[in-house]
């Protein structure tokens, strides 16, 4: 699966999924008719207003949800289920309460069936990597919010996933220690290339971190613009003086704005 | 403090303790004393017979004989031994049928009604049916006593084999888990805290099981005394015996929660 150099190319095509009608909702298009290729190593955010379906989209590249028409392919194979070239890091982590840093960062690796050193020893490492050292054996709820997260993170690169997704990661955070994910983020994607696909509602965040933002509607979710950042690599501190980054941020809240229902 | 979260205090000297944390170990002996004190008062001043309210005394007394004869060990020795068998079996049929209808909806919608219905079955009702099917020996209190643990344990196991956190089966999914490393590495580490709590609650229950039947009928174990204690206004021996069911509801209880401790040591 997969080139050697370059990672994958994430083709979907005619996406549409509706969540059918339940008790006192009605039915829900969250997504229709998506059309996007998202292009080898590329860093691609997901924008838009809660409800538009940039999960259940991510979801669809993931695997783990099955659309109602259309395809997704990776590298030109039709995605029908999760897959090792994949990893998900999730909004509220989704750690196992029960185990320890060392063993959630690892546990990607144990369900594949890695020996326990072999894992715990790559485990270990990543632990370092996303600035965990010395917190091996502390418990999630020891942790505090953004250092869960780094744990997520480090769980998702431990099982070396060519594609990794990433469902508003840092929405939970508050604005600080979000600002320092995102820059460590970066940091820990310069040194392994691989294709990212992060869902954001915040237009700062798309902006700082993204190749490119694709700009989706809520209710039908549709894809209404995709918009080339441009900003040089790798990102400087002071991105925000930089002119094109006001320039940005301003289209993309005129965009915002008139989709208000 | 009630004794339940007694147990679970850390142990003595890992924290300084002031006049109130000595007031907290002291409470439990206080109020018991007080309790005693009052029961004594009330005999006393009111003069009842020994047969409507024996004083504490003289069933401390009572206790010594009993204790002293060996008729105390035997009788509770066999409710002791129905108790734990009602209870073994009653959490192991519950674990097996929870484990089976938190896989399928479809047949749990099939079997609710039914177990619920069993429920509204007062043991008492049916423990005179046992033991004409099973006769005066233990096995119709094994039964009803497995019958009445069952159902919270049952209920506890499959709620918490369902509750595992939708994330958490995504991410599961997401890295290929087989069913077998969903169910072990997942579903049951979280339904373990709500397995135990019903287990609690089953081992309170198993003895309330256990007394029905000896009530209903046998010649031996604590609801056999407290029948003889009654037929012979031997009221001091009823209330050994009734005692006595408490001590070892409250045993199981401490022992279970002792299991639960290093069991579910990451929440602390």
């Amino acid at each position: 699966m997969g080139r050697q150099r370059g990672g994958p190319v994430i083709e979907l095509r005619n996406c549409s999924k509706r969540y059918p009608s339940q008790l006192g909702q009605a039915a829900v298009d969250a997504l229709e008719g998506v059309d996007l290729t998202i292009r080898p190593e590329e860093f691609v955010c997901l924008l838009g207003p809660s409800g538009c379906g940039k999960t259940t989209l991510l979801k669809a590249i993931a695997g783990l949800v099955s659309l109602d028409e259309g395809e997704v392919y990776i590298d030109g194979d039709l995605v029908t289920g999760p897959g090792p070239d994949r990893a998900m890091v999730f909004q509220d982590f989704a750690l196992l309460p029960w185990a320890d840093v060392v063993t959630n960062v690892a546990f990607g690796l144990e369900l594949r069936g890695v020996p326990k050193a072999t894992r715990e020893k790559k485990a270990f490492e990543l632990v370092q990597a996303v600035g965990l050292a010395g917190f091996d054996h502390h418990f999630p709820r020891q942790l505090s919010g953004g250092m869960q997260q780094r744990v997520g993170l480090a769980r998702a690169l431990a099982v070396d996933p060519q594609i990794l997704l990433m469902d508003e990661p840092f929405g939970a955070l508050d604005a600080l220690t979000r600002r320092l994910l995102q820059e460590d983020l970066l940091t820990l994607l310069d040194r392994r290339r691989k294709t990212v696909v992060f869902v954001t509602h915040s237009m700062d965040e798309a902006v700082r971190l993204g190749d490119r933002v694709v700009l989706m509607t809520p209710r039908p979710g549709q894809v209404r613009d995709i918009v080339e950042v441009g900003l040089p690599r790798p990102r400087p501190p002071d991105l925000e003086k930089h002119p094109r980054f006001a320039e940005l941020l301003e289209y993309l809240w005129q965009q915002l704005r008139e989709m208000r229902p | 403090m009630a004794f339940w979260d007694k147990i679970r205090e850390t142990p003595a000297g890992a924290e300084p303790r002031g006049v109130l944390g000595w007031l907290h170990v002291a409470l439990v002996p206080l109020t018991l004393t007080a309790f005693v004190g009052l029961w004594a008062l009330v005999v006393r001043v009111l003069e009842y017979p020994a047969f409507i309210l024996p004083a504490p005394d003289r069933v401390w007394v009572r206790f010594l004989v009993l204790a002293g004869d060996g008729t105390l060990g035997r009788h509770t020795l066999v409710t002791v031994g129905e108790v734990l068998a009602g209870l073994a079996l009653g959490t192991t049929v519950a674990l097996v049928l929870g484990f089976v209808l938190s896989r399928s909806r479809a047949l749990e919608r099939l079997v609710a009604p039914y177990l619920v219905a069993s429920q509204a079955i007062p043991v008492v009702a049916i423990a005179p049916l046992l033991v004409i099917w099973f006769g005066a020996g233990a096995t119709s209190k094994v039964l009803l006593s497995a019958m009445i643990v069952f159902f919270p344990i049952l209920v506890s196991t499959v709620a918490g084999l369902r509750g595992s956190d939708p994330d958490l089966d995504d991410l599961m999914r997401s890295y290929q888990a087989t069913r077998w490393q969903t169910f072990a590495k997942l579903h049951l580490p979280t339904a373990l805290p709500m397995i135990v709590a019903g287990v609690k609650v089953g081992a309170t229950l198993s003895v309330i099981g256990a007394v029905v039947g000896e009530l209903a009928g046998s010649d031996r174990g604590l609801g056999f005394l407290v029948k003889q204690g009654q037929g012979i206004y031997d009221t001091a021996l009823m209330f050994v015996a009734v005692i006595m069911l408490v001590v070892i509801a409250m045993a199981l209880y401490g022992f279970v929660t002792l299991l639960e401790r290093p069991l579910l040591a990451w929440r602390d």
